[in-house]
């Protein structure tokens, strides 16, 4: 009687489902992440700062701030996936021959499933939609995304999503079924615990957010630019922006269907993807994969935007070849759509499909590759300025061409059928995605801080970190490559070949390398909010940018622009320099704005509690907080207070602050 | 563009409501009475012609009821139609030829499809 009523109460949840309490590991992460989470409670209960960070941050509709607090999602998942990285390196340096490694299989697995996951959906995925978020609307003289709220919602819901990743660490497992959990191991019959429902559960919620972000920074795009800048003015950054959000319009729902009957699978008992009863669990890897290998573009053409504006701005020059570049954006988004399927060559298909997939894979080469020459020739006879942003861009070019040919080589099925679920693999997409993408949003965090912030970051500590990254990258992953072409599988716990051992050992030493990178960026933060009276940015032109961004104060005012801008021509703020632009200082009216509101903090944490209730199996709480998200969903459609105007005398006073900043800086 | 207080122009759409509702009643009734009442043509053929005559109905719902030309938002909505149009039968399209060889070519199981 008594276990029937614990069962209704908390579902599948019981003492036994807290890990910590038996495993050392886990215990002592607990207790360290515990003692950090009250210390930090404690200092913003000392300084009275939840009502600030609450009205502030915390319900704001500023695309500025929803962009910073996107990267600070990136940047503490970032933390963790990295010790996922490093527990890896680990467990392979030293589980060879009798020594087992210091990680059961059960826990390793769990591990590099965190890791892919985070990585891709909870470090790359904020870090950008952040930076498209801060950036995006400034360079487009817009005052504020399209649907304010709503960008709000998604970054909380993203938010939850990383929560529910967190607390399968203490509370239940996570997934040990790779980063896009496979059917049929990921259905209920091999994989009965908790593992993949937190799996499927975050990723779902967080998805939502990633779509609703993603039309909105497209509606943005399109009805939002200042009036004279058509589409062929528009900075190269937004359009890479602008196509990365089309597709990610495109392929979520895929992720989402594929997720969501994966869920009917093991909540409703069908049978989509199950070995039996007409199942056909490689529909799962199409579907996945056909939202999956578009993502990566998704991640991708961002950070091709953020290494030409870099590129354009420190050798002060316009860009080579603007228009390829948007062509090539374009292509790219296009040609992404036709090649998912080279991430299964070996599952069976025949000839025609695997070549008409390998080829349209060799293809996508031809625009990447019109995009390095047009950096190349952007750079060749400018006035180039190695300061740290172009530093990345450099160290960019010359790993992720690296990464581009191993990957043309992958498209090719034969050597596909050899190369397949090998170490190989892996260290090209580490490639890719590090010299690629990570690499362009430090560079790109390196270049809009000041902007952001008011001042820029540390540069010695920057320098640690670049060079921590790079040299680290090549170290760790230059022996994956060549153990991966010696055919050693991925996911591997424990190997019996000790002549492996010394390459597992280098590539441990490169995460350490790795490692002395990240900690050195956070220290060019810290040192650099130390040194800020040194570091100010008066100008709001610290670098001496091209685009409107560089117009405004560092940081800008909640408004934007006092004066929505006009636009003559591409690369608008160098034109209206060269043009002897003078700033008004006077005539300002009163500006109408978005309201700050807490629904969207309130409907994500009602998200969470949903999601978690039905990995639990505690029906009463999925049902009671689904109501609330009903309710509170349609209860915020009946408020009409979403806006309100700042004074004109306060834009006055604003701007008057800012001319005196800029009389003391000439 | 349209400013935010001009109220969208409403004439003509009258006339071309009344002619999308008569091509949707022909489109419809045409390939309901091939059903019913027993079709002069092949099973084959009957099927190829319901299909035409489905598309040809997406595109009279799509011009004469949700306005779908080229000028409307500045030729946006048209490009984004058309985009999902290309997404959808990629994924569609593809996806089938995909399954289609990868279950062409898997060796047939001895006890598939009686159940269990």
């Amino acid at each position: 009687m008594t276990d029937t009523l614990t069962k209704t109460v908390f579902g599948r949840l019981s003492l036994e489902s807290l890990p910590f309490l038996h495993e050392p590991i886990l215990l002592g992460t607990f207790i360290v992440v515990a003692l950090l989470g009250l210390g930090l409670v404690g200092v913003v209960t000392k300084y009275k700062l939840w009502g600030y960070l609450w009205k502030e941050w915390f319900t704001s509709v500023d695309h500025k701030k929803i962009g910073i607090m996107y990267i600070i999602l990136g940047i503490v998942m970032l933390l963790r996936g990295f010790s996922d990285a490093l527990m890896m390196r680990a467990q392979q340096a030293i589980a060879f021959g009798d020594n087992p490694g210091y990680l059961p299989p059960h826990h390793y697995d769990q591990i590099f499933t965190a890791h892919g996951t985070i990585m891709i959906f909870f470090v790359a995925i904020p870090l950008v939609v952040g930076i498209v978020n801060f950036v995006m609307p400034l360079q487009i003289g817009a005052r504020d995304v399209a649907f304010p709220f709503l960008n709000n919602l998604s970054f909380w819901l993203t938010v939850a999503g990383a929560l529910l990743v967190m607390l399968s660490l203490f509370v239940g497992e996570f997934a040990r079924t790779g980063w896009l959990s496979y059917a049929p191991l990921a259905g209920l019959q091999y994989s009965p615990d908790t593992g993949v429902d937190y799996y499927l559960w975050s990723l779902q919620i967080a998805g939502v957010g990633t779509t609703l972000s993603a039309i909105n920074m497209v509606a943005t795009v399109i009805k939002m630019r200042a009036p004279g800048m058509t589409m062929m003015k528009m900075p190269v950054f937004t359009w890479t922006a602008l196509c990365s959000n089309v597709l990610a319009i495109a392929i979520f729902p895929a992720l989402t269907a594929a997720f969501f009957l994966l869920l009917l699978d093991r909540y409703a008992g069908t049978h989509f993807f199950t070995n039996e009863l007409g199942g056909a669990p490689m529909m799962y890897w199409n579907m996945v994969w056909i939202w999956g290998h578009p993502e990566v573009y998704v991640l991708v053409l961002p950070a091709f935007g953020i290494y030409s504006e870099i590129t354009s701005t420190f050798t002060g020059k316009r860009l080579f070849g603007y228009s390829s570049m948007v062509y090539a954006t374009v292509v790219i988004t296009i040609l992404s759509y036709l090649v998912w399927l080279h991430h299964f060559f070996t599952m069976g298909a025949g000839p025609t499909v695997n070549s008409f997939f390998g080829i349209a894979t060799m293809v996508i080469s031809i625009p990447t590759g019109a995009k390095i020459f047009n950096w190349l020739f952007t750079m060749y006879r400018g006035n180039i300025r190695f300061e740290l942003p172009m530093m990345w861009v450099v160290a960019f070019m010359l790993t992720f061409t690296v990464g581009g040919m191993t990957g043309v080589l992958l498209a090719i099925p034969p050597a596909d059928f050899v190369l397949h679920n090998s170490l190989f693999l892996v260290a090209h997409f580490h490639n890719v995605i590090i010299g690629g993408v990570v690499f362009a949003l430090f560079a790109g965090m390196v270049y809009w801080f000041p902007k952001a912030f008011g001042f820029k970051l540390d540069d010695f500590w920057g320098k640690v970190a670049f060079w921590g990254w790079v040299i680290g990258y090549w170290v760790a992953w230059t022996p994956i490559y060549v153990v991966g072409l010696m055919g050693t599988t991925r996911r591997v716990n424990h190997f019996d070949d000790p002549s492996f051992q010394p390459y597992f050992v280098i590539a441990a030493i490169g995460a350490v390398i790795i490692l002395v990178g990240i900690l050195g960026f956070v220290m060019s933060i810290l040192v650099g909010f130390l040194k800020r009276d040194q570091l100010k940015d008066t100008t709001g032109d610290p670098w001496e940018g091209r685009t409107l961004e560089w117009s405004t104060s560092s940081p800008p005012p909640a408004y934007n622009f006092a004066f929505t801008p006009v636009i003559h021509d591409l690369d608008a703020w160098y034109d209206m320099k060269s043009r002897g632009y003078a700033r008004p200082t006077s005539g300002f009216r009163p500006i109408h704005m978005p309201k700050n509101t807490g629904a969207g903090v309130i409907l994500s944490g009602l998200a969470l509690v949903f999601g978690f209730a039905m990995i639990w199996y505690i029906w009463w709480l999925a049902a009671l907080s689904f109501a609330g998200l009903f309710a509170v969903a349609v209860g915020h459609t009946f408020n009409f207070k979403r806006d309100y105007y700042i004074p004109a005398e306060e834009v006055a006073a604003t701007e008057d602050k800012r001319t005196t900043l800029l009389a003391q800086g000439a | 563009m349209s400013t935010p207080h001009e109220t969208p122009d409403t004439r003509g759409h009258g006339n071309g409501h009344r002619i999308g509702s008569l091509l949707a009643i022909v489109l419809t009734v045409i390939p309901f009475w091939l059903v019913m009442n027993g079709s002069p043509l092949s099973p084959g053929w009957t099927v190829a012609t319901i299909f035409a005559f489905a598309i040809v109905q997406i595109i009279v719902h799509v011009v004469f009821f949700l306005h779908l030309d080229t000028r409307s938002e500045g030729g946006w909505t048209l490009l984004a139609f058309l985009f999902t149009a290309v997404i959808v039968i990629l994924t569609i399209g593809g996806s089938v030829w995909v399954m289609y060889h990868l279950n062409a070519n898997m060796m047939p199981m001895p006890d598939m499809g009686n159940g269990h």
